[in-house]
């Protein structure tokens, strides 16, 4: 068995930024467990002389030019976003009162 | 034209350049198709206001005498996936719930170019995490086979507009088997490309190293004639191929030409059969063999060991690259913004609008992902899945070694009733046994309809994969056994659905809706 704990599950959740409910907590980490079990056999065939492949086709870097693309106005840049200003996306405060 | 909606595209391409019919009247039977059966179906998460007006607009430029390319005036729909200039694009989550992109995806951008009329936005699993359309935001796509059942996933949208008439032709996306697996289920033909085959600028990424956007439609020469439009080097997308790429509409035609089969040497990989497989799925699979055997071919066994390893790989690569390409769904520059009680740091807003804009699947795998990418776990999780990634390729090479293609049955079981594995993470995840192989390692694969399954009459699939860049292959030997399939069954598979607008006109008649 995984050693997923719930406080593992809080802790991964902090970091992908999810205000996870208790309720989902508590399923995540048995779901997660039983998961990383299945996957972990991975490691059966992982010896150290296989290389890693990270990419199917293998491929060069691909650059351009260092000159003006076409690019979107502002206008078009901001007509998703939740709260902006006409040129800029406003966000909530960045800092909280212990920082 | 007796009935537009049953047509292939390649006819409606035939009468519309002979003016056999006109774009409007074409897209119009769609419209109405749409109306009458998508409420049951639910293929579609937004229709186009505009359709019609293209399709006017095509048949104006027609009778003026210009020259207009193969497709024009052909109705596509579009999965929700792919950014769209004049539709929502949400990728069946609510976090992007009416969110209208600034810009056309490469492929959109095509059909348009080619003047194909886009009809709407098909229904997929949320961030196309999912093999059942289940996980969508936006309620499940229902199987025009059996409303009960699933249309497969993620694209299960873009399969069963195609299968219930809806569309002659639909794009999808193919990370793990979202195009192939719900072609399988629902008696359609689905293609992903070689990776890099098709420009990926604009699909909203889910596994970067994976994803693929290709062809759904009814039949083979179809998938090959969009496969055309959509392909080929776009400079917006780093690991788009440069290659020039062969006409698959020709190499389509090269199949149904006859013989095609004669002489070809197809692999049967052992690894992707056996005891895990619906008894009626490998029945099927039993006769295609024999069928491609008579036809001439040199059916033969492969074993690829490392398929084993391939599913749990994919589990840590694909969360992997999805947690980190969902970190822009940060509620600052598109989406959905939830600000907490009490408002807090822009971090809390983050957490909260990520908290009410995505499902259970994709926190699951996002959750999953960072914890395969932590510190002290990322070698024997990530890293180890790489290293089979390498396997998986080698397998494949051998493989090729010895054959032209290699096959396998599309998918290991029928469609499953809907609600049947939705909170069952790890035994939803066994429905891409058969196609992942082909993402890890890049290589191009084809669903082609093989039959019903004697003990349900569902549909099977049978897929073919090819080593990277030769899709052709594909679409010949695709094409070729299509024909000889369905010159065994007396007509496509698809004239054995059950007829969608009368079971609604029966229910309605009878008071039940």
């Amino acid at each position: 068995m995984s050693e997923i704990t719930r406080e593992q599950v809080e802790h991964l959740a902090g970091l992908a930024r999810i205000a996870l409910t208790p309720d989902e907590i508590s399923s995540l980490t048995t779901e997660l467990g039983q998961i990383v079990d299945s996957v972990a056999k991975v490691s059966e065939v992982a010896t150290a002389d296989v290389p890693a492949t990270s990419h199917p086709v293998p491929l060069q870097n691909v650059t351009r030019p260092d000159v003006p693309g076409e690019t979107l106005t502002a206008e078009q840049a901001l007509s998703g976003a939740p709260d902006h200003d006409g040129s800029r996306f406003r966000v909530t405060a960045i800092l909280g009162e212990e920082q | 034209m007796s009935d537009l909606i049953r047509s292939t595209a390649d006819e409606l391409s035939r009468a519309l350049a002979s003016g056999e019919a006109s774009s409007v009247e074409v897209t119009q039977a769609h419209l109405d198709r749409i109306d009458a059966v998508d409420g049951d179906v639910h293929a579609f998460l937004h229709v186009s206001e505009k359709a019609l007006a293209t399709a006017a607009d095509v048949d104006r430029r027609r009778a003026a005498g210009e020259q207009l390319a193969p497709l024009a005036g052909v109705p596509v729909a579009v999965k929700d996936v792919l950014c769209t200039l004049d539709m929502p694009s949400t990728s069946g989550s609510r976090i992007l719930e009416g969110w209208v992109p600034p810009y056309d995806a490469t492929v959109v951008q095509r059909l348009r170019a080619a003047d194909m009329v886009l009809l709407g936005k098909t229904n997929m699993d949320e961030f196309a995490m999912g093999s059942s359309t289940e996980y969508s935001a936006y309620g499940p796509t229902r199987n025009p086979w059996d409303l009960d059942r699933i249309p497969g996933g993620s694209g299960g949208g873009s399969a069963a507009a195609v299968a219930a008439f809806e569309a002659p032709l639909a794009l999808g996306s193919d990370t793990g088997g979202s195009i192939r697996q719900p072609g399988a289920v629902t008696g359609t033909v689905g293609v992903k490309p070689t990776y890099g085959g098709v420009s990926r600028y604009g699909a909203i990424a889910l596994a970067s190293s994976l994803d693929q956007v290709g062809p759904v439609s009814r039949t083979v020469l179809d998938s090959a004639l969009l496969h055309d439009v959509i392909g080929g080097h776009d400079p917006r997308d780093s690991t788009s191929l440069t290659d020039a790429w062969p006409s698959f509409t020709e190499a389509a035609r090269r199949g149904l030409a006859g013989g095609a089969l004669e002489g070809v040497r197809v692999g049967v990989v052992k690894e992707l059969a056996g005891d895990g497989f619906q008894a009626g799925v490998r029945a099927r699979f039993a006769e295609a063999l024999e069928l491609l055997t008579r036809a001439g071919a040199e059916v033969v066994e492969v074993s690829a060991p490392s398929f084993e390893y391939a599913i749990s790989a994919y589990y840590l690569i694909l969360p992997a690259e999805a947690s980190s390409n969902l970190a822009k769904f940060d509620s600052v520059r598109f989406g959905l913004r939830v600000v907490p009680e009490g408002r807090g740091t822009v971090e809390d807003v983050m957490a909260a609008t990520r908290e009410a804009g995505f499902g259970p699947e994709v926190k699951r795998r996002i959750v999953l992902g960072t914890y395969a990418l932590s510190a002290g776990y990322y070698d024997a999780y990530y890293g180890s899945a790489q290293k089979v990634r390498t396997l998986v390729q080698r397998d494949f090479a051998a493989a090729f070694e010895k054959v032209d293609v290699l096959v396998s049955p599309s998918a290991p079981t029928t469609a499953f009733p809907i609600g049947e594995k939705v909170d069952d993470p790890l035994s939803m995840y066994l429905n891409d046994l058969t196609t992942i192989p082909a993402n890890l390692a890049g290589v191009p694969g084809i669903t082609v309809p093989m039959g019903l399954a004697e003990e349900d009459g569902l549909p099977t699939g049978l897929q073919f994969m090819a080593p990277q860049r030769e899709d052709a292959r594909l679409y010949t030997y695709g094409a070729a056994v299509e024909q000889l399939l369905e010159q065994g069954w007396g007509a496509p598979l698809l004239s054995r659905a059950p007829d969608l607008a009368a079971t609604r006109q029966s229910a309605a008649t009878e008071g039940v809706i």
